[in-house]
């Protein structure tokens, strides 16, 4: 009886904090972990902001499924950002004051990222963004990470292998085009190109840009013609795209390499209303069906991607931002739950040091936040036939080129001979 | 750059083209606004909503898209007189169109572009025609189809009307009522209903250009705003209530397009024509061919 | 009240506010104020040429984006401080309206407006090939580490500098309004022909009012590059600047100065509101039908209902 009276107390006092521990820890456990970001669900970048968002609500579900991270359900808190600068401040502001969410990340293009930047260095917030060209070379902030594989020099990354591909030409070409729209990323894109011309020696010949609303890009492609380039290098976004593309064909360019960063054709609306128009192009892409078993689980990913975006009215074939937003998100997933907790500053080290398995591939980071090698890669486009869909979701349209660990063929040049 | 013959006249073949295309989307303001008084700032919108139209049934059954304009060009017609009726009711009647009917065709302009944002999406949308990715060669110059045929069909459109106000009675007291509306009444025949039917023209007109407009290049919801600017301009450089300047103030927007495009750089076209526009406005304000 | 007594109310008004305000806690209040307040300035500024004069100017942007690209280029050029700046754009915006008014006042009232959306695209493709200001990549303007007056974040500072533009423009606004030139610009609003036979001149008072209503409109912009800290073209010459320019007067009435401030308020507030509940094209959709609607059923605004339920109760 003593005993009994003895051994209880102590038992009793220990028993009610074990389950005052374990109260709390499933109280914890059931508060969701709030991720919040502003997202272009309209504007001009819109169709690729949607996208995006599929592919995280799909990361959210499968991680979900399995438990949340750290036992915690994970939520999403969203905004359209409407591809404008101006609602940027606002949307973060309320989702870190108001909505107190616990991880924020970026919104998809430099012109939403870069608003976003001074909020995150007021609070000294791990920064994981979508697609901007070269916004930390501003701000130098380092729990900035950019998930888009353009590497340490984005600008000059993003053309690295169009101008291999160029120069792996016979005899050497000596002469290069530039052109892009009037917009920012097509800017950026030029500045690294004009770049490469300068370390390869190339002379340029002809270096304009256009307004993005230009209806007839015939006159451009003549003036272009009329200088007579060996390389032609283009960065444009989708409509303007479409429209030199197009016009190439309609003129006849005769040039021995043509492409290089034309956004648009990643997509199945422009592959589909282009067609046959795109072959002998040479353009970046993220992924095709044709590596399908270098990326694993991509194909898996893809077809629930490609599930909901028929329905949604979204790109069908999802091969630009979608398997990246995914991406992204698998590294904060990894970050987190080794770090075992949400401290920025020991997610942002973590990140920094280590590499990722993730559904693109492994992913390490430089010291500025973007990835540590360029692995943009370079394609040339062949044997499209007709605008159906369907072929796309095959091998067989289109040669990888580099990097070398993904090519499959070589180039084919010149342009105008290869358009089969 | 090398200046040959081909390329200057591809340069003017190239403009001409162009500007057929603009005069089919800026004869409607040459009506509503050049005659008839009414800054219909809306009018790209019906332009671009002709396009979707266009684009959906091109999309469904396959039909070519300016036949579908041609053939659906009644509904904008009846779409345009109900609107008038709407501004003539609420601020023409009052004497307070000038900045209060603006607005009013600004806020329509804003809500039927969301009202196709939130049917269609944000999507860029394009057709495929038989003919749009056929170029007819003459030599070195270059006349591609895509361009060609709304050029020509447009023409048809621009002649049409002018045709129409100079030819037929009604089309007549369009004109008489641009010059003098109290003398018209005390003819005998009310202004009211010559208006409404002149502004209906001008948003059939819109409906066809808006096929043309899908044709040349992909079209998404927003991009009808970018050609406010440009309508007006056409109008008020070739001339107010002139189809003929308008015509010829759409040549020479689209030639300064081409040339500046091809010889001095695309980026700065649009700034030349609008300069011109403003040159025009303040040198010699009633336009080319104005009265 | 005459202009000091309502310049020294709305400065001290400004000031509390500016004080009080500093209590709240969360920043997310800040960064929506700031572009209600922006748009205070802009409506007011517009009103000045498009509700008291008659005149519709669809280029507010244009002069936005002069303020605030002027505050780019000091900034690259003298790493200015924001005062100089905010200077430096009014005169550069006022000194365009000027040309602008010069070029085509002498015509009707309607060549102005599309002269006005000209110039705007003008300046766009200016703006677009100047790559000083940065061009189509777009300009960077960092916030300075230390913030001065010992605010803790960079946005109370120009939340409170916007508070005071925009008590500086009303009370320009009420000024001009309640003075003999304010007079003038009403009879040549009501007609024009008239007002020159009986001896106003209206040149001269439509160029000078052009003029204060651009340099204010400039005066909005200068430090938006700071708000944002990244700055290009498209968006700084979006257009939503000039729909929301002439809607907000047009809401809140357009004869006198307190529509602008209570149109501003008003749909400034709205459409913060739904940009982080409901969201997307839904703002454009609510502009546009309110626009409409008052336009329509509203013709002189919110003060103009006041002003009808006033004299009804007088009755």
């Amino acid at each position: 009886m003593l005993g009994n009276s003895v051994l209880t107390a102590p038992r009793r006092v220990l028993g009610a904090l074990f389950i005052g521990l374990a109260l709390s820890g499933t109280a914890l456990a059931q508060q969701p972990l709030k991720i919040g970001f502003g997202m272009s669900l309209t504007g001009p970048l819109a169709g690729n902001g949607k996208a995006a968002l599929i592919a995280m609500e799909i990361w959210r579900d499968d991680v979900n499924a399995k438990g949340g991270i750290l036992g915690r359900k994970v939520e999403f808190v969203y905004y359209d950002d409407q591809t404008s600068p101006a609602t940027v401040p606002g949307i973060y502001t309320k989702l870190l004051d108001v909505d107190k969410v616990d991880l924020v990340v970026s919104g998809y293009g430099t012109n939403v990222i870069a608003p976003a930047m001074p909020i995150m260095m007021q609070r000294n917030l791990t920064f994981m963004t979508l697609f901007g060209l070269n916004v930390n070379s501003k701000f130098n902030y380092d729990r900035y990470f950019q998930i888009m594989p353009a590497g340490p020099n984005p600008a000059v990354g993003w053309s690295q292998g169009f101008f291999d591909a160029a120069m792996s030409m016979n005899p050497k070409p000596k002469t290069v085009a530039l052109v892009g729209a009037d917009a920012e990323y097509p800017a950026m894109a030029l500045e690294g190109a004009r770049e490469h011309a300068k370390k390869t020696g190339l002379k340029i010949v002809y270096d304009k840009t256009y307004p993005p609303n230009t209806v007839d890009y015939s006159p451009i492609v003549r003036a272009i013609q009329a200088t007579n380039p060996e390389i032609v290098f283009v960065a444009s976004y989708p409509p303007d795209s479409a429209g030199m593309v197009r016009a190439v064909n309609e003129v006849g360019l005769k040039t021995r390499i043509f492409g290089g960063g034309l956004v648009g054709p990643q997509f199945a609306a422009l592959k589909t209303q282009l067609g046959p128009l795109l072959n002998g192009v040479v353009n970046y892409e993220f992924y095709a069906p044709d590596l399908g078993s270098k990326f694993p689980f991509l194909e898996q990913f893809l077809a629930k991607y490609q599930a909901r975006a028929a329905k949604e009215g979204v790109d069908p074939l999802g091969f630009y931002l979608p398997p990246y937003a995914y991406a992204m998100m698998q590294v904060l997933d990894q970050a987190i739950t080794a770090t075992k907790g949400l401290d920025q500053a020991k997610l942002a080290e973590y990140i920094h040091k280590s590499t990722f398995d993730t559904y693109v591939g492994k992913v390490g980071f430089a010291k500025n936040g973007e990835w540590a090698a360029p692995r943009v890669m370079m394609t040339q486009y062949h044997g499209i036939t007709g605008n159906d869909v369907e072929q796309f979701k095959k091998p067989g349209r289109l040669t990888v080129l580099s990097p070398k660990e993904y090519k499959t063929g070589d180039l084919k040049a010149p342009y105008h001979e290869n358009k089969k | 750059m090398e200046v040959s013959w081909a390329l200057l006249a591809n340069a003017v073949i190239a403009g001409l083209l162009l500007g057929g295309f603009y005069a089919a989307m800026s004869v409607g303001i040459s009506i509503s606004f050049g005659m008839l008084d009414v800054v219909n700032i809306a009018h790209p919108a019906f332009i671009i909503l002709g396009s979707y139209i266009a684009y959906i049934v091109n999309d469904r059954f396959g039909f070519d898209p300016i036949v579908v304009s041609v053939t659906v060009s009644p509904l904008f017609f009846l779409l345009g007189m109900a609107l008038y009726r709407i501004y003539y009711l609420c601020f023409e009647r009052r004497g307070q169109e000038s900045l209060r009917g603006l607005a009013f065709f600004f806020g329509i302009l804003f809500i039927t572009e969301v009202a196709l944002v939130l049917v269609f999406g944000v999507d860029y949308r394009m057709v495929n025609t038989r003919y749009g990715d056929v170029t007819w060669r003459a030599g070195e110059v270059d006349f591609p189809m895509r361009l060609v045929v709304p050029f020509l069909v447009s023409m048809v459109m621009v002649i049409g009307v002018q045709l129409f106000l100079t030819h037929t009675f009604f089309g007549r007291a369009v004109l008489a009522v641009a010059q003098d509306q109290l003398a018209l009444r005390l003819m005998g025949v009310n202004p009211v209903r010559v208006k409404e039917l002149a502004f209906a023209i001008s948003i059939a007109t819109a409906g066809v250009a808006g096929a043309f407009l899908i044709v040349i290049q992909p079209v998404q919801p927003a991009i009808g705003r970018e050609f406010i600017g440009l309508v007006f301009a056409v109008c008020v450089l070739g001339g107010m209530g002139s189809i003929w300047g308008t015509l010829l103030g759409a040549f020479v927007l689209g030639l300064a397009e081409s040339f500046t495009s091809t010889f001095f750089g695309p980026s700065w076209a649009p700034a030349v024509s609008f300069g011109l526009l403003l040159a025009t406005l303040a040198f010699r304000p009633s336009g080319l061919l104005g009265r | 009240m005459s202009n000091k007594a309502f310049a020294a109310v709305t400065l001290a008004v400004a000031l509390a506010l500016a004080a009080v305000t500093q209590l709240i806690p969360n920043e997310y209040f800040f960064t929506a104020a700031y572009t209600v307040l922006l748009f205070v300035i802009l409506a007011t500024a517009w009103n000045i040429l498009g509700g008291y004069t008659g005149y519709v100017n669809f280029g507010s942007a244009a002069f936005f984006a002069i303020g605030a690209y002027t505050t780019v280029f000091f900034y690259n050029a003298f790493k200015a401080p924001l005062l100089v700046e905010i200077v430096a754009g009014t005169l550069v915006a006022g000194l365009a309206g000027l040309g602008l008014g010069y070029l085509t006042l002498r015509l009707r009232g309607v060549f102005f407006a599309i002269a006005s959306l000209a110039l705007a695209v003008v300046l766009y493709i200016f703006i677009v090939n100047w790559d000083y200001v940065g061009g189509a990549r777009g300009a960077y303007v960092l916030q300075p580490r230390e913030i001065p007056f010992g605010m803790p974040r960079y946005i109370h500072l120009i939340y409170s500098v916007q508070l005071l533009m925009a008590a500086f423009a009303l009370v320009v606004a009420r000024a001009i309004e309640k003075s003999t030139l304010g007079r003038g610009l009403a009879a040549i609003r009501d007609d024009e022909l008239a007002a020159e036979c009986s001896g106003v001149p209206t040149l001269r008072l439509k160029i000078f009012s052009t003029m204060a209503s651009c340099a204010l409109m400039g005066m909005a912009g200068t430090t938006f590059p700071y708000y944002l800290s990244y700055i290009e073209p498209s968006s700084a010459f979006s257009l939503s600047y000039a729909v929301n320019s002439i809607a907000m007067p047009l809401i809140g009435g357009m004869m006198s100065w307190m529509g602008p401030l209570i149109g501003a308020v008003l749909l400034g507030s709205v459409q913060q509101l739904v940009q982080v509940t409901v969201s997307s094209a839904w703002n454009l959709l609510i502009v546009g039908v309110l626009l409409v609607f008052f336009v329509t059923l509203a013709p002189n605004g919110i003060m103009g209902w006041v002003d009808a339920w006033r004299r009804r109760k007088a009755k």
